[in-house]
């Protein structure tokens, strides 16, 4: 058995399987996922100018910055939604938009924001849906398939709602349907635009230890827009941090989200501490009132 | 991971959620490699569908004014039996019911297409645009007298594929979704009404009643010169619809996903409304405008089929269906006069279109 990149916890099966190829859960080399000299418009409104981002692999990159900034944008040009007007994506050396669309879906997957199911889709055909870059007309439930779909649903727990329509799931559970459907593709890169926009705070963090999950056991590499900076620092390996279709600063969450980048980057004035569960830089904004005078003031009336 | 989730998936009652719960079967052939799902309600519903499309198109040729036993008519389809009647029914009742059958089939997977491709019920080529184009050119051949080299077929068919090219034209900018084809269908679908209209309040007396009965939907009087393009037509186009319909499912689910998932989402897109608005340009040239068929037809098949998207080969045949009953109600409905089909299919189609928008507007998602 060759070396594994990372441990792993029972998935190493599917890899020595002959007959599952394209479900090679576990990659056994990395994607090389890359930007460079990156200009992307929309009509004439040009959103990011000249920017170059690696994505290292098998890891989890947070892109966060300010409403506007260029992030989802980018996002949607790494999954080549969205066609460069200079420069170029790179998977493995090759250009995006040379590769041909199915086989660039199966080793790239996208979740766009607040997708919409049509009424009355039922959670296994949308998960089945995600098979579709391994299918042709005469052969769409292989073993692979079958294997792919029942392990996407068993990953996000959506096994027991799986005849289920999605359109009748709360927030949370329709998001990981959509997630599953991501799952099942099984591509080695994962690219998620906010994939807690409309969750409450428990289905958020449900969201993102999933995508952990999925990056810790089955090596994904994950790229994700997120809108919490704290969930960010908590949930990522690499942050970036973009401002006017720039990036400003990326890395380590501990370097990259300091008082002064979130001063340039949200134009908000904030105090960095740590998240006393996981260690990593927890922003406390400043705001214009409820500072310092008032947390004398509460001292000051309880005497 | 161990408990074993393919029985459960398989074998497990309806929840009782929902009456749509989709439940599948599948199938896989270690030689040749063939695999796939099926729905046996769905695999139920084209059997009855086809069932009740056959009864009614012999029903249909049963009947006229030389009544023919049901037996007699099935065995003149054959070819044997009495000469007469098997003239009676291969030369003069059988190009109106083929016309009818291959029609509707037309009209539903058109529709169907449509429908699925813009995420959207009111999609169908008869809100849009097509047919009201179709109808345009085929007044303006009849008023203007242009129909002496072209014919009333052709100049449908012209007529339904120039309004396409204008609907998505108009429609594309930066790709096409389908709202815009929606919005920009009904503007088309208008324009080409008043040119209708304008045409028929000129004509004379004798060409506005010619272009009035064309604008109907008429079965009356088919004869095998309109049979035969439309088979022709229907033989390439079916096949590929039924081809289109497995990237009709994932794009479906949106334009980004379609294409995250490896669909060549505008491609897919110009080949699926070109399928659509042949069915609906040689359908709409053979038989007229026929109303509401191919709004309702997917609809209807798509409800009964528990699927959530109209199956392609159920909506065919509910398209057959409505427009064989249709012809048959028309036919007997007042005696002594044969009103055209389209009449009783637009009373039948106008209530389930309403349904249709308190539905969308009750869930709050028109599209």
């Amino acid at each position: 058995m060759p070396a594994e990149p990372r441990s792993t916890d029972g998935t190493s099966a599917d890899r020595t399987s002959a007959d599952v190829p394209s479900t090679d859960r576990v990659p056994t080399t990395y994607p090389d996922l890359r930007a460079s000299g990156l200009r992307l418009a929309y009509d004439n409104r040009l959103v990011v100018d000249g920017l170059d981002l690696a994505v290292p692999p098998g890891r989890i990159t947070a892109i966060v910055g300010a409403n506007a900034c260029g992030k989802s944008t980018l996002l949607r040009a790494l999954a080549r939604l969205l066609a460069p007007r200079e420069g170029a994506v790179h998977l493995d050396g090759r250009a995006l938009q040379s590769i041909p669309s199915r086989e660039l879906a199966q080793r790239l997957g996208i979740l766009p924001q607040s997708p919409v199911a049509p009424e009355g889709l039922t959670v296994i055909d949308l998960v089945n849906r995600g098979r579709s870059p391994h299918q042709t007309w005469w052969r769409q439930w292989s073993k692979a398939d079958e294997q792919a779909v029942h392990q996407a649903l068993d990953a996000t727990n959506m096994t027991d709602l799986a005849d289920r329509p999605v359109d009748e799931l709360s927030g949370g559970q329709r998001q990981r349907a959509w997630i599953a459907m991501a799952v099942a593709q099984g591509t080695p890169v994962l690219l998620l635009d906010e994939p807690t926009t409309y969750l409450d705070l428990a289905h958020q963090i449900d969201v993102l230890d999933l995508i952990t999950d999925l990056n810790r056991r089955e090596h994904r590499t994950v790229v994700m827009v997120l809108h919490d900076l704290n969930q960010a620092c908590r949930y990522a390996d690499h942050v970036v941090a973009m401002k006017s279709g720039r990036i400003v600063a990326e890395g380590n969450p501990a370097e990259v989200i300091t008082a002064e980048t979130v001063e340039d980057v949200f134009d908000l004035s904030c105090q960095i501490t740590l998240d006393p569960v996981s260690g990593t830089p927890l922003v406390i904004p400043m705001g214009r009132h409820h500072g310092a005078p008032s947390v004398e003031a509460a001292v000051r009336t309880a005497d | 991971m161990t408990h074993s989730k393919t029985t459960a998936l398989k074998t497990r009652p309806d929840t009782g959620s929902s009456s749509r719960s989709s439940h599948f079967r599948t199938y896989r052939l270690a030689f040749p490699p063939v695999s796939g799902v099926f729905r046996p309600r769905l695999v139920a519903l084209c059997a009855v569908l086809a069932a009740g499309a056959f009864l009614l198109f012999c029903w249909g040729l049963s009947m006229g004014d030389y009544p023919i036993a049901f037996a007699d008519v099935v065995r003149a389809l054959v070819g044997s039996g009495d000469p007469g009647t098997v003239l009676v029914v291969e030369e003069l009742r059988l190009p109106r019911a083929l016309v009818g059958l291959l029609a509707g089939t037309a009209f539903g997977v058109s529709g169907a297409l449509f429908q699925t491709m813009t995420r959207n019920p009111l999609a169908s080529p008869d809100m849009i645009g097509l047919t009201q184009g179709a109808g345009a050119a085929v007044v303006a051949g009849i008023v203007l007298g242009w129909d002496g080299g072209l014919g009333t077929q052709t100049l449908g068919l012209f007529g339904a594929l120039a309004t396409a090219l204008i609907v998505y034209l108009l429609a594309w900018r930066r790709g096409t979704t389908g709202y815009r084809i929606i919005l920009v269908g009904i503007g088309v679908a208008w324009i080409c009404t008043s040119v209708t209209d304008y045409l028929v309040a000129k004509g004379g007396r004798f060409q506005a009643q010619a272009a009035l009965g064309w604008l109907v939907g008429n079965l009356n009087g088919r004869t095998w010169d309109q049979v035969g393009p439309l088979a022709i037509a229907l033989a390439v186009l079916l096949p590929t619809a039924l081809l289109l319909g497995r990237l009709l499912r994932t794009l479906q689910l949106g334009n980004d996903v379609a294409t995250g998932l490896g669909t060549r989402v505008q491609p897919v897109r110009l080949a699926i409304l070109l399928t659509g608005v042949g069915l609906i340009a040689f359908a709409t040239a053979s038989a007229g405008p026929v109303a509401f068929v191919a709004l309702a037809a997917p609809q209807i098949a798509q409800r009964l089929a528990g699927t959530a998207w109209p199956p392609t080969v159920a909506s065919g045949l509910t398209g057959a269906l409505v427009v064989l009953g249709g012809d048959l109600i028309a036919r007997t409905l007042v005696s002594g006069t044969e009103l055209p089909v389209g009449i009783v299919t637009g009373v039948l189609g106008a209530p389930v279109l309403l349904w249709l928008l308190a539905r969308a507007n009750r869930a709050g998602s028109g599209g």
